[in-house]
């Protein structure tokens, strides 16, 4: 095929490029002229048409999605509030508006006046919502006075509403409004000002589930910006649904049992890792966030000393005392420096070097082997054994049992506590090891810190025989017709080589420690439950000589020693482990065993009390 | 070894109307999208980007000489057929309707580049055979050609995209030159066939058609978009509402107003003295093209040039018709104005096709 070389336009074509030019322009022509019809002809009718013409889109927020416990039990859900929104652009008088409703509601001019200011690049036709969960009062005061607030709209929405108050609080965490650094970064998410996002705990972490999709309402308002007619209806879509693996009974229970006290517990289930209750005390009301928090309530959570609104069951580092002791005697066993038998006589306390360790009691426990040490708590056991141990075999088999990193459980900024080696130490101070740290150490003081959920997924891989299992805390996400999207399995994070007579050597000791008078837990024991555990009294700072005769109450509340208590039940076939902390508790079998006792009652149905006055019953 | 002579004979008239439009455009999605301007690069800067893509592409496209599409036209045209033929098979669903094949970073629609395909196929089948009037039999060629893929897109279904490419191979037949007897056979069966073809619409596709002769049927669906748009446009009056003045479309009662109702918003803001300004422009743009093609240095080159411009024109009446209710919406975007990657690269790689046309017309 050869290129049209020499080629020329015929006299045809040419007749037929002056058509389609001709016609291209005629076809132009058509449109300016209808054009001409539009804008010149009938430019009245059509600016009579934009005048009137009003179209006003109405956002709905979508309910968030409901928060149940493993059993279907509503945990977090939506009550209907009222809100009120301002449209901009039809205020004629912003400063008598702002007045106006500060009266109505009750609230001070200026805070009204900063949150119009504070979405100022908000689209003026948009309702910009200025209060929330107001009172029916103020919603009747509003609408009678309706013709006096143009741009008002008060409008129903969906606020969160917590049924068991501050129970779960830290886990469910809180909402509140988008900030504008958020609104960034949301980019086309449709997130709108004035719209309340997770901030913190599983309302954070689930927010792409829990938000659902927000609908709107296209109305038809006259110039006066009454509502003509309901033009368009797109309804909102409500959140996923989020089962946990809480079990409420047993969290109420466990709060409850915590009374005033400051700490945190938690409760797995030994079998999957689920987390069954998670505490932390003392709580706050996620309520006050639902509708927006006040500076000075915020400011008044933020100042308290005792930090309600840490979650301490992940985020408190803690030493863990003598439930360390534990970890020390399986590592102790699992490299063959001590044997169920080993015998040490503790005369209450250890000479090494210059310096003397001293057993928690003073005069000593006398001839002390494995069992007697972890039921009555020996120190000097411990010390006489991690000598011969070493600090690395300690660590490792710590580390191994999941403790000195974050267990990756699903809430932002879990803590990994810390479990020292030679090189943690050379790193960090640029100094070397010291036989005294192994000492005390062993003991799970020193440098050793530990959260409770760590402890108690070590506690549980103690009575799951070296299987360390991955906390998890939601259990199924399901969308609104039922469907799974997502569900919880058990994942395994470590299997710890651990010999059977190693094991049943140190469950032997725990068993003892609840079960046998003179353990240290004795006292907290359930009748009809075999269970283990071991007690936990941690230094808060390093006390004077005379720390034996001081009574905790004596002691400043900031300087009290933390009180511990982790545990597996039943013994025979383990379901569920724990662990309690309670902050500045003095001493783990007063103060933290109890309270793991409530639980354990809690969940294996025990009575632990005498009923209270049973009411009369009509009819019997 | 590079030819001075393309440097030389560059057609910079031609550039420069596209960018002046373009321009424009942008200005004019600056104003649509002011009042709420979705999070993230604002539409307007996005559209800058497309924009330098497009030049970007339009430089590529005329760098190399278009007289190897002759022989490249019917391997391109057999790869996108299989591509169209992919889309039906597995392609992205969206709103309906599947048009795309998700690439990880866009999403091609091969639709779009069946526009410029069948311009390049049809050029070479037109030029190479070079008669002067076709009859019916020696159209039945190209109608093959065009018919295929038109079926393979109203299928998507994309019945706006399906008809532009009649439109673009319709205009070319006709400029190639058709029998009397042969157009008369053609008007009959091309009647038969919208009748026909109506029982072979989807609901929604009916409904539009129904809606633009009758607005007012369905006032808040189908057809609010034509009464606002009117409303819009019409409000404007002689000389606009000024700039980012439009109350119709700052407002946002209408909808799409950056994409295929960008022109309702210039109209609102600009008035009919800037409606004919930019129309003035379309002209020109299309009569600089079509004496592009006029100047062509082959037939091949000319039916190029012929076809670019079937497609661009036919964009804008289409797109113009409809948002000042003279036809139905059909989802058509306004070429260099409308917001939208896909739009602007294929009216880039039009314009590309039509500058190197331009500007090797004196290497024969």
């Amino acid at each position: 095929m050869s290129i049209n070389s020499g080629w020329s336009v015929s006299p045809g074509s040419r007749r037929r490029f002056l058509a389609l030019s001709l016609a291209a322009m005629g076809i132009f022509g058509l449109l300016l002229l209808r054009l001409w019809y539009l804008q010149l002809i009938r430019v009245d009718h059509y600016q009579a048409l934009s005048e009137r013409n009003r179209i006003r889109y109405v956002p709905i927020s979508a309910p968030r999605g409901p928060i149940y416990d493993r059993d279907g039990e509503l945990l977090v859900e939506n009550r209907p509030a009222f809100g009120v929104s301002v449209l901009r652009q039809e205020v004629e008088d912003r400063d008598r508006l702002i007045s106006h409703l500060a009266a109505f509601l009750g609230e001070d001019p200026e805070v009204l006046l900063k949150r119009w200011e504070g979405n100022r690049r908000f689209p003026k036709h948009r309702p910009l919502p200025i209060a929330e969960d107001i009172s029916r009062e103020a919603l009747e005061v509003i609408q009678e006075n309706s013709i006096d607030l143009p741009g008002v709209l008060v409008d129903v929405r969906p606020m969160r509403s917590y049924p068991y108050g501050e129970m779960a609080a830290h886990l469910f965490g809180y909402l509140g409004e988008i900030t504008e650094a958020e609104l960034q970064q949301a980019e086309d998410d449709g997130y709108r000002p004035g719209d309340f996002v997770g901030k913190s705990g599983l309302e954070k972490r689930l927010e792409p589930s829990l938000r659902g999709v927000a609908g709107d309402r296209l109305v038809e308002v006259n110039v006066k910006g009454k509502e003509l007619r309901q033009l368009k209806t797109r309804d909102p879509v409500p959140g996923y649904k989020v089962y946990l693996t809480i079990d409420r009974d047993l969290q109420l229970a466990a709060e409850k049992a915590f009374g005033e006290q400051a700490g945190a517990a938690v409760v797995l289930d030994v079998k999957t890792g689920e987390v069954l209750a998670m505490v932390s005390r003392p709580s706050f009301d996620p309520a006050l966030f639902a509708r927006g928090i006040s500076g000075q309530e915020w400011v008044q959570l933020l100042r308290n000393p005792r930090h309600p609104l840490q979650n301490k069951a992940i985020k408190g580092q803690y030493p863990p005392g003598s439930t360390f002791k534990i970890v020390t005697a399986l590592a102790a066993l699992n490299a063959g420096v001590a044997s169920a038998s080993t015998t040490v006589d503790c005369t209450g306390g250890m000479q090494l070097g210059n310096r003397q360790f001293r057993c928690w009691k003073k005069h000593g426990h006398g001839r002390t082997d494995l069992k007697k040490a972890l039921k009555e708590s020996c120190d000097v056991w411990f010390y006489q054994v991690a000598l011969d141990l070493g600090i690395d075999r300690l660590s490792a088999m710590a580390k191994a049992l999941g403790l000195g990193e974050p267990l990756g459980f699903p809430l932002e900024w879990e803590k990994g506590g810390l479990i020292p080696t030679r090189q943690w130490k050379k790193k960090r101070y640029n100094a070397g090891w010291y036989d005294g740290e192994t000492v005390i150490a062993s003991i799970g003081q020193g440098y050793v810190l530990a959260t409770p959920l760590q402890m108690a997924v070590m506690t549980a891989a103690v009575a799951s025989s070296g299987t360390v299992l991955k906390p998890q805390v939601v259990k199924r996400i399901e969308d609104l017709s039922g469907n799974v999207l997502e569900s919880a399995t058990p994942q395994v994070l470590n299997r710890v080589a651990l010999s059977e007579a190693d094991l049943k050597a140190v469950r032997r000791g725990l068993e003892a420690v609840l079960n046998e008078p003179g353990g240290t837990a004795w006292a907290s024991r359930l009748e009809g439950l075999s269970a283990a555990g071991k007690t936990g009294t941690s230094q808060v700072v390093k006390l004077k000589e005379d720390r034996y005769k001081e009574k905790t109450e004596d002691i400043e509340y900031r300087f009290r020693d933390h009180a511990l208590f982790v545990a597996y039940a039943p013994t025979e076939d383990p379901q569920i482990a724990l662990c309690v902390v309670v902050e500045h508790g003095g001493s783990g079998s007063k103060a933290a065993a109890p309270i793991a006792r409530s639980i354990l009652a809690s969940y294996f149905g025990i009575p632990t009390e005498p009923p209270e006055e049973t009411p009369a019953i009509p009819g019997e | 070894m590079f030819d001075r002579r393309l440097l030389t004979h560059f057609d910079w008239v031609l550039l420069l109307v596209v960018c002046l439009v373009t321009a424009i455009g942008v200005l004019n999605l600056y104003s649509a999208t002011s009042v709420w301007p979705p999070a993230g690069t604002p539409i307007y800067l996005k559209q800058v980007y497309w924009l330098g893509i497009g030049l970007l592409i339009a430089a590529c496209v005329c760098a190399f000489d278009y007289r190897h599409l002759e022989y490249l036209g019917f391997i391109f045209y057999g790869v996108t057929v299989l591509l169209l033929l992919f889309v039906l098979l597995f392609g992205k669903t969206s709103m309906g309707a599947t048009r795309w094949i998700h690439l990880g970073f866009f999403n091609l629609q091969p639709s779009e580049v069946m526009k410029i395909v069948i311009i390049i196929t049809l050029a070479r089948y037109f030029s190479e055979k070079g008669v002067a009037a076709y009859s019916l039999r020696e159209l039945l060629g190209p109608a093959l050609l065009l018919g295929l893929p038109v079926l393979m897109i109203m299928k998507q279904p994309d019945l706006g995209t399906a008809l532009l490419v009649i439109f673009i191979g319709g205009t070319m037949a006709l400029f190639a030159g058709i029998r009397r007897s042969a157009l008369v056979v053609l008007g009959l069966l091309g009647i038969g066939a919208m009748v026909g073809g109506w029982f072979l619409l989807h609901g929604y596709q009916k409904e539009r058609i129904l809606t633009f002769l009758d607005p007012e049927r369905d006032p808040l669906g189908a057809g609010y978009h034509i009464i606002q748009s009117k409303i819009a446009v019409g409000s404007g009056g002689l000389l606009g509402k000024g700039f980012m003045k439009g109350t119709q479309s700052q407002l946002s009662f209408l909808p799409e107003r950056h994409t295929d109702f960008a022109f309702s918003v210039f109209a609102e803001e600009w008035g009919f003295s800037g409606s004919l300004l930019l129309l003035l422009l379309y002209l020109f743009l299309i009569i600089w093209g079509i004496y592009i093609a006029r100047r062509a240095g082959d037939r091949f080159g000319m039916y190029l040039a012929i076809g670019v411009v079937a497609m661009m024109f036919w964009h804008i009446v289409v797109n113009l018709g409809m948002v000042i209710g003279l036809l139905p919406v059909v989802g058509v975007p306004l070429p260099l104005f409308s917001y939208g990657g896909t739009s602007m690269v294929t009216t880039m790689i039009g314009t590309g096709l039509l500058l190197n046309v331009s500007m090797r017309r004196f290497m024969f």
